[in-house]
């Protein structure tokens, strides 16, 4: 054990329920270093890091913390002994004020004063400016990851763990945590950063560790990897490693069809809106004054931070939400992937087949022929490829890719005209997230009729790899954003998820 | 003139009926903070009743308002076994207790007590005056002549008020309601807080049982709780979730109740069932009108453990 | 063990505990069992199958006087739409107070069994008391609103029919129509019917709402029409909240309810027989209903996290 170890987790392995999480996953963090935590979906990094933060404990393995060993009850022991972890979706209690979720977890009588007075002490050193009054709920995303920040810091945290730290803020925001994150480690602070985007490590970290199904798989300093041998770790096949590394490529390079789109060969228009306005139970306006057009043999790709009026556009689009005002023009049947698939694409108690009739549950009348749904199910199960899929099995004992490929499959052959996919491939391993983007991108040719698709992604690369023109929504407005002249220049689409022009 | 003569009686009766509505709605509102709906309220109240007649007549109101407690909190313990380790749905599970109570006390009563039901000598506990303060001209009888248990109730409101807004486990309490997962990153043990919130409740819940027996009504009868555990819940409600609010929304049902003693005063003709079905109709009607849904706790009766 | 043996007998002990005894209790049962199946399957926890019942009494009891000797298929049919309308009326309230304002359906369908209760005992002794005004009750009705027995020297009458009729037709329904699976779809999933549907869940609730508080209210009527012939306070020992044991332990599937129905209509019927020659108290039957319900809750609960730790890892 070196001196400078300021963690050390080796030799972990944790189960949930019967599948084996972690096995043998192992990750060494220097102090004052900041350390990337890479792996797929599913590969265990979070798991392995609740570990360290006491939230779970470990069946078998070792965790030092500055060269002594350790075992967490909860992660009230690893606040106190200066770990600090800010999950990826955040864990701030949105109708309490910036400073009660500060102290939240003291014991005791409650002294806000002194924990605001805390908090701005934390603001002085470090920069991170939150008002102590402030309801969290009214913060900006990136506000509230600073609070996050803050919470651990005003403990005294010495290592902070952030989970995707990435994925819900702007480039421009994502690259002032990074300048904080430097900040942190050259001041003494140890930072361990998990993501699943290679690019984003590799930009900041100095230390990287790869986990794949439980495992770790490649430690190594930043210096001394390239991006294609994490991403042949992460994935651990070369040949879906260079299928990534091609559509990583093809983002950087707009599509011709897009360029002849822009340039007026549009084909007949498929979903429009005229002037809508949508207004939310609350009265608050999610979009305003929105007029658009998306023709047969489009992609429109879709931009926008959390609350910015993405998640209403698209459901306007798919019939799923009426305007307040204005009109929607739309084919009777429009194919929608919601991001929140156990909750808005299917019943988890059902079987396949009952999902399946479950798209057309609302217009259906009289009997259901459910020997031809069972048929049409099996249609879906080979043509999507869909693992352990059988008609008659409840769709929750398939693994999340599966059950988007089937939703997908679904939604595929409902939304011959239109399909509209809201950040499909979430949660997914690449392979899944692969045959995904393929549906998507399949807008038509051969004896396929095309279609219009829209497609939202909180990825921008994502977006990039498939759109072939991108509007981003800010603030309840739509506009569309215009290419730099170097097609791998992201400035545009940066600035418009802020509003600049 | 004598309906100013029939205020003070009036208002003695508000309070009077209050106090059990309070205390039951009190340990609801702790429950609901904490995320749990707890339907099984209406059964530890029932338990309360029974608990606080059997302990009473062997060892005087003191014994019986302790097992009261206790019995309340036994209902609550099984609840929170099937809402908390089993994670069952919090409505089923509450409903199936408040069946099982009532069950279980309606038979337990005829077993010991015979069909024809002998608990008539059950000791009680009489109002007692306030020196001083019972001698206020209007409000002084009505607000301190009353059993010891409204005077616990006085000290019960701020305390509770207190505690929730001024300490840590309070804060705690507050967070597993809104937010469970940014309790459990701040390192609070999310089931022990709800187990802490349940027992809470079921112990009010008995202690309300036991208020009702032994300091209001004297003696037991099937079923007796009627449905005063759910008009605690919508109590609750109409408290919009605060405990300054929950203990004036009681006050206003235990007017609601009380409202019988005034007409019979006053010598109204109107069918007494007009009086008996009165406070359900107004939890209904107050449930429309007060808009309370707003305030809810973020996480009230969600299953435990779907992450 | 006596009062064993006394509970059987009271239930299947001869020909009379069957046909006279344990399917007459079985039939509200069943009735009040499938309309809170219905209501359970659409996700709607309707604890209001008791009052609902009073208030079908009510629509019948006032149809069978108002009707007096007009021929017996007439009175019979007005009691039953009378019926199925004062139980769908009562239900119309809490669903309502639903969708108009959120109440929550557990609350206000409790808090309407007892203004039923009330104003059952109210009319009893008011508006339908019988002439000499001594009784708290109404009239019995004439004979052509008793409802035809189903088998001769027997006590088991038409609304037991007419449940088993409707348990197979609902099953039916659930498993082929379209509309039965949109109920079970909103109850499973109601944001996934909505929006991979287009199921308009409200209005789904809504009508499942009515059409269940609808089936309580007949079983009210059956028990007026087939039972007591008259309209007393305290026609129900409480079958409303029974009827959900009953819908639970058959797992909500209308063709077990028969069953259920049945094994709970055997514990009244036996259970009044024990108190007679046991001295059991029959309330013992609430209590083997609250552990039915947690054992169902408990059995499902530990299968699902069964299910749950299998698929934990997925929810990373």
């Amino acid at each position: 054990m070196t001196r400078e170890a300021a963690l050390v987790l080796s030799g972990i392995r944790h189960r949930f329920g019967r599948t084996l999480a972690l096995d043998d996953a192992s990750i060494a963090v220097r102090r004052g270093t900041v350390h990337a935590l890479l792996g797929e979906n599913g590969a265990g990094k979070s798991t392995l890091m609740r570990i360290a933060f006491g939230m779970l404990r470990p069946e078998h393995g070792t965790i030092h913390l500055d060269g002594d060993a350790v075992a967490f009850a909860s992660s009230a022991e690893a606040i106190a002994q200066g770990i600090g972890m800010v999950h990826q979706h955040f864990s701030l209690v949105s109708t309490m004020r910036a400073v009660e979720n500060v102290a939240l977890g003291a014991r005791g009588r409650l002294d806000l004063a002194a924990t605001a007075a805390r908090m701005t002490a934390v603001a002085h050193a470090t920069g991170l400016t939150i008002d102590p009054a402030a309801m969290s709920g009214d913060l900006s995303v990136s506000a509230q990851q600073r609070l996050e920040i803050v919470k651990a810091l005003v403990r005294d945290a010495r290592i902070l763990i952030l989970d995707e730290p990435g994925a819900v803020l702007t480039p421009d925001e994502r690259a002032e945590l990074d300048r904080w994150l430097r900040h942190f480690a050259d001041g003494g602070g140890t930072v361990v950063l998990i993501t699943h985007k290679v690019r984003e490590a590799l930009a900041v970290a100095d230390d990287l560790t790869v986990l794949r199904r439980g495992r770790t798989v490649l430690h190594s300093a930043r210096a001394d990897v390239t991006e294609d041998a994490v991403i042949d770790a992460m994935t651990g096949e070369s040949d879906v490693g260079a299928a990534w590394r091609i559509a990583r490529t093809e983002s950087d390079r707009p599509t011709a069809g897009a360029a002849a789109l822009r340039s007026g060969a549009t084909g007949t228009p498929v979903l429009a809106l005229d002037h809508v306005h949508v207004v939310d139970e609350r009265g608050v306006t999610r979009l305003a004054d929105v007029t658009l057009t998306i023709a047969r043999g489009e992609v429109l790709g879709v931009i926008g931070v959390e609350g910015a009026g993405a998640r209403e556009l698209l459901r306007v689009l798919a019939g799923r939400l009426l305007p307040s005002q204005g009109t929607v023009t739309r084919p009777a049947h429009v194919g929608f992937i919601p991001e929140d698939r156990l909750h808005d694409a299917v019943v988890p108690t059902f079987s396949l087949t009952e999902n399946l009739a479950l798209a057309e549950a609302g217009a259906a009348r009289g009997t259901l022929d459910w020997r031809a749904l069972v048929a049409r199910t099996v249609d879906v199960i080979t043509a999507h490829d869909v693992r352990n899929g059988a008609p008659e099995r409840r769709i929750d004992t398939l693994s999340g890719g599966n059950q988007q490929k089937f939703v997908v499959g679904r939604e595929d052959r409902i939304g011959l005209d239109a399909l509209v996919a809201e950040n499909p491939t979430r949660g997914l391993d690449l392979r899944a997230a692969h045959a995904v983007l393929d549906i998507v991108r399949r807008t038509g040719g051969g004896d396929v009729p095309s279609r219009a698709v829209v497609f939202y992604s909180t990825d921008l690369d994502e977006v990039l790899s498939v759109a072939t023109r991108v509007v981003a929504c800010f603030n309840g407005t739509v506009r569309e954003v215009r290419p730099a002249e170097d097609p791998a220049d992201r400035t545009p689409y940066a600035r418009a998820l802020v509003g600049a022009s | 003139m004598e309906l100013l003569l029939l205020l003070t009686p009036f208002l003695e009766a508000s309070l009077r009926t209050a106090t059990p509505l309070a205390f039951a709605a009190l340990g609801e509102l702790v429950s609901e903070r904490a995320g749990v709906i707890n339907l099984g309220l209406e059964g530890c109240i029932i338990a309360g009743c029974f608990g606080a007649l059997l302990a009473a007549g062997i060892g005087g109101p003191a014994i019986g308002f302790a097992v009261g407690v206790l019995s309340g909190m036994a209902i609550a313990a099984v609840f929170a076994i099937f809402v908390l380790v089993l994670r069952t749905d919090q409505i089923i599970a509450g409903t199936a207790m408040t069946l099982l109570a009532l069950g279980l006390t309606g038979t337990l009563y005829k077993v010991l007590y015979g069909a024809s039901g002998a608990a008539l000598g059950t000791p009680t506990v009489g109002p007692w005056a306030v020196p001083g303060l019972s001698a206020i001209p209007v409000i002084g009888p009505a607000l301190f002549r009353q059993s010891v248990l409204t005077y616990l109730l006085y000290a019960a409101v701020p305390t509770l008020a207190w505690w929730m807004h001024r300490t840590g486990a309070g804060l705690a309490l507050r967070a597993v309601g809104e937010r469970r997962a940014a309790a459990e990153a701040a390192g609070i043990d999310v089931p022990r807080v709800r187990w802490g919130a349940i027992l809470f409740a079921g112990a009010f819940g008995g202690l309300s049982g036991a208020t009702l027996v032994l300091a209001q009504v004297g003696t037991f009868n099937e079923g007796m709780s009627a449905g005063r555990g759910f008009i605690a819940i919508a109590i609750v409600v109409l408290g919009r979730w605060s405990v300054v609010g929950t203990a004036m929304a009681a006050l206003v049902f235990g007017a609601a109740f009380a409202l019988q003693y005034l007409f019979q005063a006053l010598d109204v003709q109107l069918p007494y069932q007009l009086f008996i079905a009165f406070p359900y109709v107004l939890t209904l009607v107050l449930l429309a009108v007060v808009r309370g849904r707003t305030a809810a706790p973020l996480e009230l009766g969600l299953r435990d453990g779907t992450r | 063990m006596d009062a064993l043996a006394a509970l059987w007998d009271g239930a299947f002990g001869s020909a009379f505990a069957i046909w006279s005894a344990t399917l007459v209790r079985a039939t509200p049962l069943l009735l009040l069992g499938l309309a809170v199946a219905l209501a359970f399957r659409a996700g709607l926890l309707n604890i209001g199958a008791e009052g609902q019942l009073l208030m079908g009494a009510v629509g019948a009891s006032a149809a069978a006087l108002s009707l007096g000797t007009a021929p017996r298929a007439i009175v019979v049919l007005a009691m039953l739409a009378a019926g199925a309308t004062g139980g769908a009326l009562w239900s119309g309230i809490a669903a309502w107070l639903k969708r108009r304002f959120g109440v929550l359906e557990v609350i206000s369908t409790i808090m309407l069994n007892f203004i039923a209760a009330a104003l059952v005992s109210w009319l009893v002794r008011g508006p339908l008391q019988e002439p000499t005004r001594i009784y708290p009750q109404s009239s019995t009705f004439s004979a052509s609103a008793h409802w035809p027995f189903l088998i001769p020297g027997q006590r088991l009458h038409l609304g037991f029919a007419i449940g088993v009729v409707l348990a197979l037709v609902l099953w039916w329904w659930f498993e082929r129509t379209a509309g039965g699976f949109r109920v079970r779809a909103v109850g499973a999933g109601a944001r996934a019917a909505a929006s991979a549907g287009g199921v308009d869940v409200a209005s789904t609730v809504m009508r499942v709402f009515l059409v269940s508080g609808a089936i309580a209210g007949i079983a009210g009527a059956a028990e007026v029409g087939g039972v007591t012939w008259a309209l007393y306070e305290g026609l129900s020992p409480g079958y409303g909240y029974t009827a959900i044991a009953v819908a639970l332990l058959a797992r909500l599937d209308p063709r077990w309810i028969i069953a259920t129905s049945i094994f709970f209509g055997a514990l009244e019927a036996g259970a009044a027989a024990m108190q007679r020659d046991a001295q059991v108290p029959a309330v013992v039957v609430q209590i083997v209903v609250a552990l039915v319900v947690l054992g169902v809750l408990a059995v499902t609960a530990l299968r699902d996290k069964q299910m749950a730790q299998r698929l934990a890892v997925d929810a990373e």
